[in-house]
């Protein structure tokens, strides 16, 4: 017997019911609006009253109109067919939506279940079996999707029955296991869970010991992500955000892109339907849509979803990282999400804490977080989720609760700087503010020892250094004068705009300079630092000033150019002499 | 507005704020609309059988035995064409002496276009002013605030702006208008000869706050109409929007919700989205594009509207006055037009971005000649020609009253540089300096 219970009372999309029956903390219910079915949400239980928040408008709602509750939390179907998808933040598929407008209650199925997909059973009857252990694998695009024992299975099981390889909907039955209860349970292609609860399976989750590559040498270089990592690109509008998320989206690697466009604008989400499906992703040769999907609650759309849509982004990543794949999760902007908490937690009238966010946000935010990671799987093959949420500081202040709390928990802060995308020195990315803190790790430097030359944090942090001493010395040479401060200072300041313009600043939209190689980035490095350590004499500053400028451009044509190709060879001799030449 | 057959009516208020006020009554539907002693007002709470109406107009000398009439559906407007030429007021009731809007009626502040059906904006919306069309060129389907201080004359180009548009309908939604910028418009408009594609719904500062929530959707529920229905190019004008943020922070004080950031309700960003994330280009040819006005408290953009604003709005203008030319110039610097690549270059002559670059970057270099002129340095032969290009690139190109295609802007470009300066000196690509330097 279903929980039924009738609406007291309306506040924008709190509502409170009268319920007849038992209710669980986030259990979902559908409010029968003269057969128009809205979602909502429990969000609190006082007595027999629940406080439910409405996914849709509840313009119309009356007293005592009816309301059913489902007895399961919000959920996701997972399955193959959900790469390439777009989605808004429950999971209804928008492309098969037919009206132009988003009709209150009306919910497209997240997974097509007439397709058939090519199955190749892994398990064999009499192998025991417990939850996320692969069953059998579908060709997704060119991935390998792993159907799985479904998670929510708790038991240990023994596979009775597998179907044999060939064609299946999501709803076929392609196992049949036994509980060590006895109990026979059937096994389909698609599996739901509560987009709250973390996903579990697997064995064992270590710390972070290797990078992500991005192709972005402020990132790579300096400030690097690792795999199962997390971080936040906090930025006042027009730094320049959505370019590096895009970027990063377009150039890491990852086998699957999750992108949720939570409470942004709608144009960008089009330019990512537009741009996704033409990018060829330069390791597979693949269209980037087919490793991609699109979690979409933009800013007019319905607050509640737009809380429910990063979560729903997650669980998705979490179900790529349980068939052993690398998983990037960018989420913009964790600020609206804060904001739609803010908005719910104002109308059930809550304490507020701190520019009346909810004072459990701290706790929230490194809640979710948590979820990103690398994991070892059962089988002993390792997943991950990587995590890059965007914050919009109110005021670009980053004294402000959402900026805070996510700093207590990302590991990454990728701080854009107004000042350096006035000067439109892109990426914005604030070379000495910004940080990771897996360049601290011993696990990290032990992979990069074994990748690059010994030493490599070791000069990381001495290009770091050169930089923060530059802009000391730019700071002296502004009060004091050109000719007031000691010629060290200008060379001191000069090799720090080396690092900057050729290291640290990037072309997103030159094809070769976007995307840069760590074994390109080491040798750039390599090259800077070792100029940076010759001793240079000059007799004015304007000399040095002349020269170093002229550096600048040789390096940037390097930049510019294929690697090792004849054109950056010739640079770089070109590099040598200049540079013999005034020692 | 009329009211529907079947009305209940209360005589009987629990509790009066100065914008709410309580009754006891059933079968009421949130968001209906009601009439509290002849005013109307719009159901923002219900609690079992108590009800809390925002009275549109104040609750000034309303009585506890006021009577109340429930309507039974939320705010509508009538739509059809004969909204074309119309000036109406927040409830969409004539103020022109004209007769009742006929038409289909909609309620308004409805639904959201679903993403996936949304097409990318691409058709350029000419205005004839160069520090617009030149440096931040406008895209149909865009939406973009001007950030102005109440002194500057925002209202008369925003004006000049629509009329110059190549659009099919100019929809003005007025709110907290002064009397004589109503009546500017009006006269404008008028003058033009434009009326028959215009539609105005105002609200002046003579009528009450809180109706001026209603001015954005009405002005949206009749873009949409012409934009999905009939397929036209619709150019929507919001101004001002602060005082939009303003009445929403009384109404919210009100109904005792906690302020956020500068006092405003915790939900500015999500009541400001649902309005400006209307603008849309649809795949069938018809857009809506929306240009507002967001007035600045002495420049300041780190005030919660102006934040919020900036973070939603695909870019935003700012007039100042230039003090070496006496012109209102659209600020080149700060202004930006985040959709402006998607038509320079593709609907405009292949110069246009190394144009406007260097335009930019020449205006810079005289504001830097300029601060070591007031500092007592020297100035080079270099520094002296760039303040004598500034004072013509902003008469010629930046000023407001400035009225040239784009095609005369480009040449006005390159006419300003080859007086002033060398090829060499302007770092524009080989390519275009020998195609357009003699030209």
């Amino acid at each position: 017997m279903k929980t039924t219970g009738k609406v007291t009372g309306i506040v924008s999309n709190l509502v409170t019911i009268e319920v007849d029956g038992p209710v669980a903390q986030n259990e979902l219910c559908y409010i029968d609006l003269m057969g128009i079915k809205l979602m909502a949400e429990v969000i609190k239980v006082n007595a027999s009253q629940a406080s439910v928040q409405v996914y849709e408008s509840t313009r119309g709602l009356k007293v005592g109109q009816n309301v059913e509750f489902e007895g399961k939390m919000l959920e996701v179907s997972l399955g193959p067919g959900l790469l390439s998808s777009n989605y808004d933040g429950l999971q209804n598929n928008l492309a098969t939506m037919q009206e132009v407008f988003l009709q209150r209650g009306e919910y497209t199925p997240a997974l097509n279940s007439d397709k058939k997909w090519d199955f190749t059973p892994i398990a064999k009857s009499g192998d025991s079996v417990i939850a996320a252990d692969w069953l059998g694998e579908v060709k997704e695009g060119w991935l390998p999707h792993k159907i799985m024992v479904p998670f929510s299975f708790k038991e240990t099981y023994t596979v009775k029955q597998i179907a044999p390889a060939g064609q299946y909907t999501i709803n076929d039955t392609i196992a049949t296991l036994i509980s060590n209860k006895g109990e026979e349970v059937t096994v389909t292609m698609q599996q739901k869970w509560p987009i709250k609860i973390a996903v579990p399976g697997f064995k064992e989750k270590p710390r972070p010991y290797r990078i992500m590559e991005t192709g972005v040498r402020a990132i790579d270089t300096f400030n690097p992500m690792a795999e199962g990592g997390t971080g936040f690109i906090p930025g006042p509008f027009g730094c320049g955000k959505t370019v590096i998320q895009h970027a990063i989206a377009k150039q890491a690697e990852a086998d699957v892109i999750i992108m949720a466009a939570c409470g942004e604008r709608a144009n960008e989400v089009v330019e990512i339907f537009k741009d996704f499906p033409e990018l060829i992703d330069a390791r597979t040769g693949r269209k980037l849509i087919e490793r991609t999907t699109i979690i979409c609650n933009t800013s007019n759309m319905p607050v509640a979803a737009r809380e429910a849509s990063v979560y729903t982004a997650m669980t998705i990543g979490e179900y790529y990282r349980a068939m052993g794949l690398k998983v990037l999760l960018l989420a913009d902007s964790t600020s609206r999400w804060a904001q739609a908490l803010r908005e719910m937690s104002n109308r059930m009238e809550e304490l507020p804490g701190a520019d009346a966010f909810p004072v459990d946000l701290s706790s929230i935010i490194s809640n979710f977080y948590s979820r990103a990671g690398i994991v070892v799987l059962n089988n002993g093959q390792t997943g991950s989720v990587t995590f890059i949420g965007t914050v919009s500081p109110a005021g670009g202040n980053l004294k402000e609760p959402v900026t805070e709390s996510t700093k207590k928990c990302a590991r990454c802060f990728y701080a854009l700087s107004q000042n350096r995308a006035d000067s439109k020195r892109y990426p914005a990315i604030d070379p000495i503010d910004s940080y990771s803190k897996y360049l601290e790790y011993p696990e990290m430097e032990e992979f990069f020892n074994q990748k690059m030359n010994k030493g490599w944090v070791e000069r990381v942090l001495t290009a770091r250094n050169i930089v923060q001493r530059g802009k000391e010395a730019y700071d002296q040479i502004n009060i004091l004068g050109d000719d007031g401060v000691p010629m060290e200072y200008h060379l001191r300041y000069w090799k720090s705009e080396l690092v900057d313009f050729i290291l640290l600043q990037q072309d997103a939209f030159d094809s070769i300079d976007c995307q840069t190689p760590l074994n390109r980035q080491e040798y750039m490095l390599n090259l800077i630092l070792d100029i940076c350590k010759k001793d240079f004499h000059f007799e004015k500053f304007e000399k040095c000033v002349a020269f170093f400028k002229n550096l600048i451009n040789i390096l940037r044509q390097m930049n510019f150019s294929e690697f090792r190709s004849a054109q950056f060879e010739q640079y770089k001799q070109q590099l040598i002499n200049t540079v013999e030449n005034v020692l | 507005m009329s009211s529907n057959v079947y009305q209940r009516i209360y005589t009987k208020l629990e509790a009066i704020t100065k914008a709410t006020v309580t009754l006891r009554a059933t079968g009421v539907s949130n968001e209906e609309l009601a009439r509290v002693h002849g005013r109307l007002a719009q159901v923002v709470k219900i609690r079992k059988d108590l009800i809390t109406l925002q009275v549109f107009a104040g609750t000034e000398g309303i009585p506890t035995n006021a009577q109340v009439e429930f309507f039974g559906e939320p705010p509508a407007l009538n739509v059809g064409e004969m909204l074309s030429g119309r000036f109406l007021n927040a409830y969409g009731n004539p103020i022109d002496g004209g007769p009742e809007v006929e038409g289909e009626r909609r309620y308004i502040g409805g639904p959201s276009v679903n993403p996936f059906k949304r097409k990318q904006p691409s058709e350029l919306i000419p205005t004839g002013i160069a520090g617009i069309d030149l440096n931040n060129t406008l895209v149909s389907g865009q939406k973009i605030p001007f950030f102005a201080d109440p002194d500057q004359p925002y209202n008369q180009v925003m004006a000049d702006v629509a009329l110059r548009a190549d659009v099919d309908k100019i929809i003005l939604g007025g709110m907290g208008l002064s009397n004589d910028d109503y009546l500017y418009f009006r006269q404008k408009f008028e003058e033009a000869g434009a009326l028959d594609k215009i539609i105005c719904f105002i609200n002046t500062t003579e009528q009450p706050p809180v109706e001026r929530l209603l001015i954005p959707d009405m002005a949206l529920t009749a873009a949409e109409y012409f934009a999905i229905d009939k397929n036209q190019k619709v150019l929507v004008l919001l101004t001002d929007m602060t005082l939009y943020a303003d009445a929403l922070c009384i109404v919210s004080n009100r109904m005792d919700q906690i302020p956020s950031k500068d006092s405003m309700p915790g939900s500015l960003y999500s009541d400001l989205a649902k309005i400006y994330e209307k603008a849309v280009q649809l795949p069938d040819g018809g857009s809506i594009t929306i240009i507002a006005v967001t007035t600045l408290n002495d420049g300041d953009i780190t005030h919660a509207i102006p934040d919020n604003t900036g973070y939603i709005t695909e870019g935003q203008l700012y007039l100042r006055k230039d003090t070496d030319t006496g012109k209102i110039i659209v600020d080149p610097f700060r202004s930006l037009s985040r959709l402006k690549q998607l038509v320079i270059n593709k609907k405009t002559r292949e110069d246009h971005s190394q144009v406007m670059n260097t335009g930019v970057r020449l205006f810079a270099d005289a504001a830097n000649a300029k601060t070591k002129l007031e500092n007592g340095f020297d100035l080079s032969d270099y520094d002296l020609r760039c303040l004598d290009y500034a004072k013509d690139y902003s008469t010629q190109l930046l000023a407001i009253d400035v009225n040239i295609t784009i095609e005369e802007m480009l040449d006005t470009g390159w006419r300003l540089f080859r007086k002033y300066f060398k090829p060499e000196e302007l770092g524009i690509k080989q390519f275009y300096i020998d195609k357009y330097w003699n030209r």
